[in-house]
């Protein structure tokens, strides 16, 4: 803030206002991808991804995942999260994997990306 | 369970043994595990155990260390993998003694390996007085094995024996005027030694490990887990149990609910070694100080709905992220009918 210019100082962000954090929050969460693991019934399990960014396109991704992972899932809009990928059975590792490789995938930051669950 | 396969292969093969061993699995910091046997104090745990110098092999191989030694633990059948894992398993007795015998053995096949070990042993001589006892016995079972070998392995585990004794004193390979090569692994012990006996401290604190008991599971009918120790870890972690199960339940992706006995009921099945996971996740996100590592912290809501941890050891004080539980998806229409 303090090495900004002087006209810039009036920018529309007042830094002294008071911290909504909850705004604030959101558009940090938002390049930050999640890996979550559901259970379901028996030893079957479910993989979303969360928060992807928006300069790709989640349905060649979720293609791409579908055709190497040899699994199914689907895309879903979610009013809190966007555009989740779900896919059948533990998918996590070849997520994280994929979304990392910077040759053949996505090349992310992996401390953009959790994984969560056990 | 079957999550839990592609994260981690290789310990696969143990779960189900160390599952429901009378050992302790002992989580630390780091991520590495530790085995003790329950046989001894539990308490004992938590404190006296944690000033200890760390094994040799901790330098040595960083933490990868840490799961063979698990490994090992859960089939005694097993040969050790390296040294370090006698120290992670010097308080179960009798069955160090087997491991003792086999690391003998050991080191007697090939001449580098005994250099590597004879500094090992120095070095738990120096630090642990309790293990001295253990160690006695010990030796002379190994002298005894020895003597049974033929001439030219007891050389190499002479060799090694002398290695062992004078590193103090500067005889030996030590010596003044020995021009013998000394291997890094020596060097590596030696300093560590020398080290832990001059400046305390200093080897301790960064390897400083934290230990909580391990959590019991057990399942409940078929599709409910019972985490029953969640009041003793929080307790030591001095953590609200509320927190945990917060946690808990976002990272796992469930609900749940807590028994009579104060005991976490988990909707799914879960297995010690997953709930030991997230545990462990949560003291790294949520306990431990990430200046100084030091597990003694405190959690406390601040200011505007935040959580602040704040460190007893450094007094530093840093914000934590609140627990969120994210996007879950709908599975099976029927749950959506039930609400």
């Amino acid at each position: 803030m303090s090495i900004q210019p002087a006209d810039r100082c009036f920018s529309p962000i007042d830094p002294f206002a008071e911290a909504d954090d909850d705004t604030g929050d959101i558009k940090k969460v938002e390049n930050h991808i999640h890996i979550r693991i559901q259970q379901r019934n028996g030893r079957k399990s479910l993989t979303t991804v969360t928060g992807l960014p928006a300069k790709f396109d989640p349905g060649k991704i979720l293609t791409f995942f579908r055709k190497e992972f040899a699994c199914n899932g689907n895309k879903v809009n979610d009013e809190k999260a966007g555009e989740v990928i779900q896919l059948q059975g533990d998918q996590r590792k070849k997520v994280l994997d994929f979304l990392v490789d910077k040759k053949a995938g996505l090349g992310l930051n992996p401390d953009n990306i959790t994984v969560h669950g056990a | 369970m079957d999550n839990e396969v592609q994260d981690q292969p290789e310990r696969k093969a143990s779960r189900k043994s160390v599952a429901f061993t009378d050992e302790q699995l002992v989580v630390e910091t780091d991520g590495s595990v530790t085995i003790m046997s329950a046989a001894e104090e539990p308490k004992e745990t938590a404190q006296s155990h944690t000033p200890r110098t760390p094994p040799l092999s901790a330098a040595l191989e960083a933490f990868a260390v840490a799961d063979p030694s698990s490994q090992a633990a859960a089939d005694e059948a097993a040969p050790p993998e390296d040294g370090g894992l006698d120290l992670s398993l010097l308080k179960k007795k009798k069955k160090k003694k087997k491991v003792e015998g086999l690391d003998g053995d050991a080191e007697a096949e090939d001449g580098a390996a005994p250099a590597e070990d004879g500094g090992l042993d120095l070095t738990m001589k120096k630090k642990k007085k309790k293990v001295k006892k253990v160690e006695g016995t010990e030796e002379d079972e190994f002298t005894a094995k020895l003597k049974q070998l033929e001439v030219k392995d007891t050389e190499g585990a002479e060799e090694a024996q002398q290695e062992e004794g004078d590193m103090e004193t500067g005889t030996g390979v030590w010596g003044h005027s020995e021009s013998k090569t000394i291997p890094y692994t020596l060097l590596l012990s030696r300093f560590f030694t020398v080290l832990s006996q001059k400046n305390p401290d200093h080897s301790l604190s960064g390897t400083k490990s934290y230990k909580i008991p391990p959590p019991q599971c057990m399942r409940e009918g078929n599709r409910k887990t019972v985490f029953a120790n969640i009041a003793d870890i929080c307790k030591r972690m001095k953590r609200t149990e509320e927190h945990l199960t917060a946690y808990l339940f976002a990272e796992l992706g469930t609900n749940g609910s807590v028994d009579g006995n104060r005991r976490l009921v988990i909707k799914g099945r879960f297995q010690q070694k997953q709930i030991e996971n997230v545990v462990r996740k949560y003291i790294i996100e949520y306990v431990t100080c990430k200046t100084c590592r030091s597990p003694d912290t405190e959690l406390n809501k601040g200011e505007n709905r935040l959580y602040f941890i704040t460190c007893n050891n450094c007094g530093s004080r840093r914000s934590v992220t609140a627990i969120k539980t994210g996007f879950s998806a709908q599975i099976g229409k029927r749950k959506k009918m039930q609400g």
